[in-house]
């Protein structure tokens, strides 16, 4: 029981500092490859290739003044970062990040916590990060933050229900929630993978991903052309950095999750060891965010409500009836 | 392109075209029918195969836009008209001006200065040339009306300085005397042209 207490908590400290660390050097990334799609260099300046760009930026963000506006509500003002970026590390609680390896002598599996609710859980911790933006914006007596705080409303009333749909005839398949039987499901090779199954569900779950983490084409909440910078319009240094460092980890969390549920998770593919597969298949779904964020416009608050309710939702609903039949016939 | 091609300046209409961008459908069923034609023929992705080409241009093709400026510099046109630099004759290495005063005369903003007197060979000497950079506009009339193509524009266009009266003496604008043998002809404004041999005519003896 000790020996559990304290892998668990290097565990999640481990998680805590690889996933921020690759969370600020994503920033880095999506600097870079925009950059090299606008035929740009991006940044090249500090260090080769400007990789030390993020430690740079790292220290300016850290020494920034912390600025709390005099009207706004000091406790939910402050508070608001910490929800965003603290759900987007308890999500990843129930992620198997890696195949179970030996280290030592020990066998180590790469999951805080194998819960029989994983994709609920994981689910609903990205639901709840949503409130970080929601407050913010409120609390900061600002009217963009308003805008982008009615906005980020939006958007959680319109993708969540699809993200939810759009899991569920997956879940149907396996039979359970927990990641770590999806992956076992997939342990056939690349014929398993459920994306082969399940297509729509993929798609619909990547569109919601993409709302979810708000990506380009829903990008609604902090659009700079429209609201300024919208729900963290009064935010700087660390409490505004909590905010991004939370949007991209749960960026990494739904490249996870599509690979797990969909693309073969941690199964070993032809020569490639399984903790490989993974990453690379998080480091496409990582691309594929930014490659989509420089090619696509993005839409309207009302054309993303449009595009959830009435084409996603029947969509998924229709997928999950197709799925049922399916499985009874 | 022949010349009458070249005169015609009515820009604007020879080379547009219009775009085939359809109807704005009506009716609901027609709205619909468009958002299905459009899915099906994956439109998105023509938007996603343009910006990877793009990168693969960029990375791999050596299409890459940016030039880092103080580090790399593209190429001016010889015929830019920079900051000013006069030349020496190459036989003696002694200055071209003859101070004859036609920049001085020309200078559209007065930024040109010049002093001169008789050298102890009763000749023409500068004893004192400044150009007002604060003042001129680089029009290059100075270089055009100039007879002995001795006052030039060069192709230094990075001029902040600590001083106002940076690049614009004499001295300055010289050529070096160990820089002699490199010194080239200006091919820019009021340079003559390369057939300017052929087209001069002897002066009659009658003038």
């Amino acid at each position: 029981m000790d020996g559990y207490i304290i892998a668990t908590v290097i565990k999640a400290i481990l998680i805590l500092a690889v996933i921020s660390a690759l969370a600020g050097f994503g920033t880095y990334i999506e600097r870079k490859i925009l950059a090299f799609i606008q035929r740009r260099l991006g940044p090249m300046h500090v260090g080769p290739f400007g990789v030390l760009q993020i430690a740079a930026d790292g220290i300016k963000l850290f020494t920034k003044e912390d600025f709390i506006p005099s009207g706004a509500n000091k406790i939910v003002f402050m508070v608001a970062p910490i929800i965003t970026a603290a759900t987007a590390f308890i999500a990843l609680a129930a992620v198997p990040l890696l195949p179970e390896f030996t280290l030592f002598g020990i066998d180590v599996k790469p999951i805080v916590s194998d819960m029989n609710i994983g994709i609920l859980f994981v689910i609903a911790m990205m639901g709840v990060g949503l409130y970080g933006p929601l407050l913010a914006g409120m609390a900061q007596e600002n009217k963009w933050g308003i805008i982008g705080s009615a906005r980020t409303a939006i958007q959680f009333l319109s993708y969540e229900v699809v993200t939810g749909l759009s899991l569920l005839a997956p879940i149907m398949m396996v039979g359970s929630l927990s990641l770590i039987d999806f992956n076992t499901y997939q342990a056939g090779g690349i014929g398993h993978w459920i994306v082969w199954t399940q297509p729509v569900a993929f798609i619909l779950f990547l569109i919601s991903g993409f709302a979810e983490t708000n990506r380009t084409p829903f990008d609604l909440l902090e659009n700079e052309a429209e609201v300024i910078s919208g729900y963290a319009t009064e935010y700087s240094g660390m409490r505004w950095g909590m905010f991004f460092i939370g949007e991209y980890a749960n960026m990494i969390t739904i490249g996870f999750l599509a690979s797990l549920i969909f693309l073969g998770g941690f199964n070993p593919l032809w020569i490639i060891p399984g903790g490989l597969a993974i990453i690379l298949k998080v480091a496409f779904f990582f691309f594929l965010m930014l490659w989509v964020r420089s090619a696509w416009p993005h839409i309207r608050p009302d054309q993303l409500m449009w595009l959830c309710w009435k084409v996603l939702m029947p969509l998924a609903v229709i997928n999950i009836l197709i799925t049922g039949l399916v499985m009874m016939a | 392109m022949s010349l009458d091609k070249l005169k015609n300046r009515n820009v604007g209409v020879q080379n547009y075209k219009m775009l085939d961008l359809g109807h704005t459908p009506e009716s609901g069923w027609g709205k619909f029918k468009q958002v299905l034609k459009r899915s099906v023929k994956l439109e998105l992705f023509v938007g996603l195969k343009v910006t990877i080409r793009e990168m693969f241009k960029a990375l791999f093709m050596g299409e890459m836009h940016t030039v880092k400026y103080p580090f790399e510099k593209l190429p001016i046109s010889p015929r830019y008209r920079a900051i000013h630099e006069m030349k020496r004759l190459l036989e003696s290495g002694h200055y071209r001006c003859i101070g004859c005063g036609l920049c001085e005369k020309i200078c559209i903003s007065n930024c040109i200065k010049m002093d001169t007197r008789y050298d102890e060979e009763q000749r023409k000497e500068v004893s004192d040339y400044t150009i007002n950079f604060g003042r001129c506009i680089f029009c290059g009339y100075c270089a055009e009306v100039c007879p002995e193509l001795a006052i030039v524009h060069g192709g230094r266009y990075e001029t902040a300085s600590e001083q106002r009266a940076s690049y614009s003496n004499f001295e300055d604008m010289l050529t070096p005397m160990d820089e002699l043998m490199n010194q080239k002809e200006y091919p820019g404004f009021g340079a003559p042209t390369p057939v300017a041999d052929k087209n001069i005519k002897k002066t009659p003896l009658a003038y």
